[in-house]
């Protein structure tokens, strides 16, 4: 691979997806409709709260292909760069392909430029990826990140969400996306609350993922057989830092526990019914 | 039609050489200095935002003395190559020996075939987990490449400052003693250096992915020898440095 240099006009700048194209690297969009012809992996249910410290990110681990599940253990929540993380829903391939392309635009661009990008600024260029990959989108193979992050000039975490278009909105508390972000987003809007400490923001991300797949069947719970328990990340001005599998699978302990003596209608506790009581006679 | 007069292509090359190494001699030089925990990279530059010193990748820095467009066209350069050639394979097939292999031909090219020699020396250097493993790629504006293991100098008083920093130097050297060493050896007999005339670096030897770190004006101050005791050139420890 030889030196690429490029005379001023022609030269991309600290724009890494301008250098690929110029180098002939850069990935090309299906031409058919690749989600009608065979089943796509995709993956489902991410969310992002803003707490006292900054901004907690979790994503379930399941990817399904129609009905069938494709993965139990998929990551859905990754580090964008030192202080932002990006959270993935929708085709899993493309999105994680734009989560690679995401994290290397930004470190060729501070390397490039000697300086970071703001907060903003990093929001802005995940908008510009997802809306070049519209044409993918039309193809079925649409891709919705959750960007958030901690922004360090203005000492909050931030966070944004997307549409297939590259639309961005920034929410002011949380966001979620992917197939159970209703039901996740409903538990986190009765839940929130300003200035939640790290402990309660991580029992509500919990909360809303294990909420989410009690009712969505394309998310996965937690998966008490096996050890896997979703991925959840804090974005503090001390950086992106996940929170280990033990703390998770502890927090879980403790809402089951809440859960189950709150409904006696768990599995083997169902009321009695008429025909039952019959049959116990 | 007028004839072109006949040089001969020794004094066409001696020419461009004197023109080059003029031109870097010009600017102030650079030392690159393996010790226990990393490769330590250190410049006499008084700019506080145009640097000489930066990352390339994971665990490559760049390092450049001389004309600082030419050298930041070529640090650039690395970047980009860096950059795709981790996307295109893996990031772990990305080294400093590629890298200045690279940049010699393209050094040894202009050096025969352009106009203008570019005025510029450049270091390509690569941590590793061990010391031993530690790689110094020092290239000449004509493309020549030197790899060393301990340390290296780059700029126009690069003999002087080598024969310095090879007293100073020694294996297994700290932080602070490479940076000392490093600095008395910039400096020489005459001159001690402060934090605000120097730009140092580090490539550390963590098992983080990113090993580049700029060593800021504070945390410089702390490892320098205190302000009354830098009389001393050797950088002896002094009291209050911390």
């Amino acid at each position: 691979m030889t030196m690429p240099f490029f005379s001023p006009p022609d030269d991309p700048g600290p724009d890494f997806a301008g250098l690929l194209r110029r180098s002939g690297l850069a990935p090309e969009a299906p031409t058919s409709d690749v989600a009608a012809r065979m089943p796509i992996t995709h993956a489902t249910t991410v969310v992002a709260i803003r707490y006292a410290d900054g901004v907690v990110m979790a994503g379930d681990r399941r990817a399904t292909s129609g009905n069938l599940i494709s993965h139990r253990a998929i990551e859905k929540v990754f580090p964008a760069d030192r202080h932002s993380g990006v959270a993935i829903a929708g085709a899993a391939g493309p999105a994680m392909e734009m989560v690679k392309l995401f994290q290397l635009q930004l470190e060729h661009y501070e390397k490039v430029e000697g300086s970071a990008l703001s907060l903003e600024g990093k929001a802005n260029q995940l908008g510009q990826m997802v809306r070049g990959n519209l044409g993918a989108a039309l193809q079925g193979l649409a891709v919705v990140p959750l960007f958030a992050g901690y922004d360090v000039l203005r000492g909050t975490g931030r966070l944004f969400q997307y549409d297939v278009t590259g639309g961005r909105y920034e929410e002011s508390n949380f966001a979620s996306t992917g197939s159970g972000s209703l039901h996740a987003g409903t538990v986190v809007k009765i839940g929130f609350r300003e200035g939640l400490e790290r402990a309660q923001a991580l029992d509500l991300a919990v909360t809303a993922l294990f909420q989410a797949a009690d009712d969505d069947s394309a998310t996965g719970g937690p998966d008490l057989v096996r050890g896997i328990y979703p991925t959840v990340a804090t974005i503090t001005a001390a950086g992106f830092e996940k929170v280990t599998e033990a703390e998770i699978a502890e927090r879980f302990g403790d809402l089951i526990e809440v859960l189950a003596a709150r409904e006696p209608a768990i599995p083997g506790r169902l009321p009695e019914t008429g025909t039952d009581t019959g049959d116990d006679v | 039609m007028s004839m072109p007069f006949y040089v001969a292509p020794e004094q066409v090359m001696k020419d461009r050489a004197d023109y080059a190494r003029k031109g870097i001699a010009r600017g102030r030089s650079l030392a690159a200095v393996v010790y226990a925990d990393g490769i330590l990279v250190a410049a006499e530059n008084p700019s506080s935002t145009l640097r000489k010193v930066s990352e390339i990748y994971d665990r490559i820095a760049f390092a450049g003395v001389g004309k600082y467009n030419e050298f930041d066209q070529l640090r650039i350069a690395g970047v980009r190559a860096a950059d795709l050639k981790g996307y295109a394979y893996s990031r772990e097939d990305v080294d400093a020996r590629s890298l200045a292999n690279n940049y010699a031909s393209i050094l040894g090219q202009v050096f025969t075939h352009e106009m203008k020699p570019m005025e510029v020396e450049i270091l390509v250097a690569e941590v590793s987990a061990e010391p031993a493993g530690d790689q110094l790629f020092h290239i000449l504006y004509d493309g020549t490449v030197m790899d060393e293991n301990r340390y290296t100098v780059l700029g126009g008083e690069a003999e002087a400052i080598a024969t310095r920093l090879g007293e100073l130097w020694s294996d297994g050297l700290d932080l602070q003693g490479a940076v000392r060493a490093a600095v008395a050896a910039l400096g020489g007999p005459d001159r001690a250096l402060g934090p605000d005339e120097l730009e140092v670096a580090l490539l550390e030897r963590t098992t983080r992915r990113r090993a580049f770190r700029r060593v800021e004006r504070h945390e410089l101050l702390s490892l320098l020898p205190a302000v009354e005791a830098t009389a001393d050139p050797a950088g002896a420890p002094a009291e209050g440095g911390d």
